[in-house]
């Protein structure tokens, strides 16, 4: 008989659970340019991202707020870890990428610069959870777009 | 096991093999399936009865005029007759057929209040509704001027009657629209005392039985009622088919919902006149085999007995809840006297949605979110919460499994 840890150790990696428990960039930056709240009406899941541009058309600095499970709040952090630093259309780019990889669990596309994202792959084999995934990236977009908010449905 | 109150000829075994679906495995694990409030499973007679119609006596109802026709129909308006049965209606066209008790509740809000109600008037609703009895009267309010009072819910998942008291006090409110039991918290509402206090101020009451009518004998002339709604597909049947009680003077009154056919007596293009009720309120072609699915569920329910079942899922719940108060950090919401086998909970450092995926990686099935009663769990602070509710089906070692599954989850977690 397998343990609960190894039935979902492809969805819950350390790196999950580390980042879903203890997120490095939690919280409201303290100036920013641009927000976005993103909400998943079906779960109640909750995300607020902040953006500060940095120069040449970078993400300077990311942060978010959120109410949500461990898949959103580890998802939320590990992208505003990834972002930090990347051209805006490099990073609209690499949501294309993630949201595939996120649905098919495959990543044709994977780079090295996605390897921190890699880890939540597994959600694809959950269907009702990708969105738990996907959730801040949305709210990323649009906060790049200038929307103020959106939603995973 | 606990069996402290063994319903009197109560076989959980023999009802679980009436259920085709229990014996499958999820996940490489036998299935514990502890989601029956968001829908039941089915039957083997309910799957049988609605086969059996497809494959020997199907035709459209109410306009043949051949054998097929006329035995559809038999078997069609014989539901009708069951389900007044079911709820002790004084009268066979007291029962409108619709697809869900949301379309019952919106038929009412439709019909009843924007052809019987007037602007200015109020329908009082509870902090504990579902969605399906919130929406339909913000829309009635936005469109017709009618005022949507909330009553308030306790601490302790309970209504509130003094806010109830209160806020009927001006006898501006037209009509009460309130849960019979909460598919949160489990509460049995004390219906008999809010009736009794919506009439003495000039209320008609509405009451959504959809977790109710699953565990409870309803008798709608003792409860002295003027609207009672529930759904099939909770009660074993299956989805599609609804219904809406009421008495029939107000089903006399209240114009009809949608247009089309069966539901007219006479159609030309200058006017139409409408057919009797309760087929005003039944146009087009109905739910027929699902309306047959719903007699066969019926009747399995009462065969089983209201009193066996209740006893089971009571003595269900007692388990439940002292099994799970043996989990560490887990809370329950809602701590009603008077409830059912819904259990809503929370577990520490562990969120609803990831408590939910690392259950059902275990082959158990409960719900997690909000449970269509976001303004519930907003009231309470809460995002979203865990929650396990029971059938006719569900066993203690379910129970046994759900409360071993979460203490892994914790372990996990915490």
């Amino acid at each position: 008989m397998t343990t609960l840890a190894e039935d979902v150790g492809d969805l819950y990696q350390a790196v999950i659970l580390d980042h879903g428990r203890k997120p490095r960039h939690a919280g409201r930056l303290a100036s920013f340019d641009t927000s976005a709240k993103g909400d998943n009406p079906m779960c109640g899941d909750r995300v607020e991202v902040f953006v500060k541009y940095g120069a040449d058309d970078t993400i300077g600095e990311a942060g978010f707020e959120a109410r949500g499970c461990a898949i959103s709040i580890a998802s939320a952090d590990l992208m505003a870890e990834v972002v930090v630093g990347r051209k805006i259309t490099d990073t609209r780019a690499m949501f294309e990428t993630f949201r595939q990889m996120a649905r098919t669990g495959e990543c044709p596309a994977c780079d090295d610069a996605m390897d921190r994202l890699r880890p939540l792959a597994g959600v694809h084999d959950y269907p009702s959870r990708v969105k738990c995934a996907t959730l801040p990236w949305h709210a990323l977009l649009a906060a790049l777009d200038g929307e103020g908010r959106t939603s995973s449905e | 096991m606990n069996d402290a109150f063994p319903a009197p000829g109560f076989d959980i075994a023999r009802i679980r093999a009436d259920f085709p679906i229990l014996s499958q495995t999820v996940r490489g694990k036998p299935l514990v399936f502890l989601d029956s409030a968001a829908s039941a499973q089915k039957p083997r007679v309910v799957i049988d009865a609605m086969v059996n119609c497809m494959e020997t006596q199907y035709a459209n109802v109410h306009r043949g005029l051949h054998w097929m026709s006329e035995r559809t129909t038999d078997a069609y308006e014989s539901t009708r007759d069951v389900v007044a049965a079911l709820l002790n209606a004084n009268d066979r066209t007291e029962i409108v057929f619709t697809r869900n008790s949301t379309e019952a509740i919106n038929l009412v809000a439709h019909s009843y209040g924007r052809g019987i109600m007037k602007p200015g008037e109020v329908v009082l609703i509870s902090e504990m509704e579902h969605h399906a009895n919130i929406v339909p009267w913000q829309m009635l309010r936005d469109s017709h001027g009618i005022e949507m009072r909330v009553a308030a819910v306790t601490e302790t998942g309970e209504l509130d009657m003094e806010d109830v008291a209160a806020k009927l006090s001006d006898n501006k409110v037209g009509l009460v629209a309130i849960t019979h039991m909460s598919n949160v918290f489990g509460t049995y509402v004390p219906v008999e005392r809010l009736i009794r206090l919506a009439h003495e101020h000039g209320a008609k009451v509405l009451l959504d039985g959809s977790q109710a009518v699953v565990h409870r004998r309803v008798d709608v002339q003792a409860l002295g009622c003027d609207f009672y709604v529930f759904t099939g597909h909770k009660l074993y049947g299956p989805t599609g088919i609804g219904v809406l009680w009421a008495r029939h003077e107000l089903l006399e009154a209240m114009p009809p919902f949608m247009g089309g056919g069966d539901m007219i007596d006479s159609v030309t293009f200058e006017r139409s006149t409408w057919a009797h009720v309760p087929h005003k309120f039944e146009a087009g072609t109905p739910a027929i085999i699902e309306a047959i699915g719903l007699k066969a569920a019926i009747g399995y329910v009462q065969e089983i007995g209201y009193e066996a079942l209740s006893a089971h899922e009571a003595a269900l719940t007692d388990h439940a809840l002292s099994q799970l108060a043996t989990v560490e950090g887990l809370r329950v919401i809602g701590q009603a006297q008077d409830r059912g086998g819904v259990v809503s909970f929370t577990l520490k450092g562990a969120h609803a949605h990831d408590v939910a995926t690392l259950l059902d990686r275990q082959g158990i099935a409960i719900r997690a979110g909000h449970h269509c009663a976001e303004p519930l769990m907003r009231r309470l602070g809460l995002d979203s919460t865990a929650r396990a509710s029971f059938g006719v089906y569900t066993s203690h070692e379910e129970i046994d499994a759900l409360t071993t599954g979460l203490n892994r989850v914790r372990e996990f977690f915490v």
